[in-house]
């Protein structure tokens, strides 16, 4: 109980730093993208003072055996670039442009029943399933092929 | 308008990596937004609680915040209904597919000094810089 109050609470904070840093304003997210218009550059400055704090707490925390509330760290170990992290990414980049949502904001603000982050969030969802299908669909072609190499779109993540 | 708000955004920005960093401390996991919204929508996810409690969380203080600081979401400009639906749906899908989004790759992966976190928070950025001019500058109006 104690391990899902303090994730309770991480997340209560990481909403409050959203919003005190303007990231739940899709105008000010669209101010920052604007860079050929009257760039807003705040939204840099959300960036280095995220930064700054974890890159220091990962590295102290990391000095641990393990976490709090669990056997050992699940961190990501992958180093390779492959076409679904830049595909990914840039579909990501062009639905936040459009809507000036990423999905930690979009979530903060659906929480306050404002339509547009509620449509958003709901088709955030829907998109992610897509998203799995489609993985699920070619990991099972590729596997039919015979697990041949040549579909990066289809690597196990 | 939306004016320059650096202070505002480095405390808020700090907040954010506290918050990431405690869930590191916590769970020895990545706080990314989209992975842990991600993995509840699939069967058999690991740490099915833990995720539904930070978001929990997220969509609490989104709750709070809504009615303490109404001004956070109060804007010049939000997106109507029709292009949010777009959005979310190109949100949704690129982040699964690129494994991360603003918090999971922007602010854990790069302190991590993540290859892949950098090239990808390199792509996303520059992929919207895109789309808002050619939104903005190209076919008039827009955000």
């Amino acid at each position: 109980m104690k391990s899902l109050a303090l994730s309770f609470g991480a997340g209560g904070l990481f909403a409050i730093g959203l919003g005190v840093s303007g990231m739940t304003k899709p105008a000010k997210v669209t101010g920052f993208l604007d860079l050929f218009g009257a760039w807003d550059a705040s939204l840099a400055f959300v960036m280095v003072g995220a930064i700054a704090i974890y890159f220091v707490a990962h590295r102290l925390i990391l000095r641990r055996s393990r976490p709090l509330f669990d056997t050992r760290f699940h961190l990501p170990t992958r180093k390779d670039l492959d076409a679904r992290l830049l595909i990914g990414a840039a579909i990501f980049g062009v639905g936040w442009g459009l809507g000036g949502y990423c999905p930690g904001p979009g979530l903060v603000s659906a929480a306050t029943g404002a339509l547009p982050a509620l449509a958003f969030v709901i088709s955030m969802a829907v998109g992610m399933k897509l998203e799995h299908a489609l993985s699920r669909r070619l990991a099972r072609e590729r596997e039919a092929r015979g697990g041949l190499a040549g579909d990066t779109l289809g690597s196990p993540r | 308008m939306h004016d320059f708000s650096p202070l505002a955004a480095l405390f808020g920005g700090s907040l954010i990596g506290l918050a990431a960093a405690i869930f590191l401390f916590a769970h020895g996991r990545i706080c990314g937004i989209s992975g842990l919204v991600g993995g509840l929508l699939r069967r058999n996810t690991d740490v099915p609680w833990v995720r539904a409690a930070f978001l929990g969380g997220l969509l609490a203080g989104g709750l709070v915040l809504g009615f303490a600081a109404p001004a956070l979401f109060d804007t010049s400009w939000t997106p109507s209904v029709t292009l949010a639906i777009p959005a979310g749906l190109l949100v949704g899908f690129g982040t699964q597919l690129g494994n991360g989004c603003t918090s999971g790759h922007g602010v854990c992966g790069i302190s991590r000094l993540s290859v892949r976190s950098l090239v990808a928070t390199g792509v996303f950025m520059v992929a919207g810089f895109v789309t808002v001019f050619l939104a903005r500058h190209t076919f008039g109006g827009g955000p």
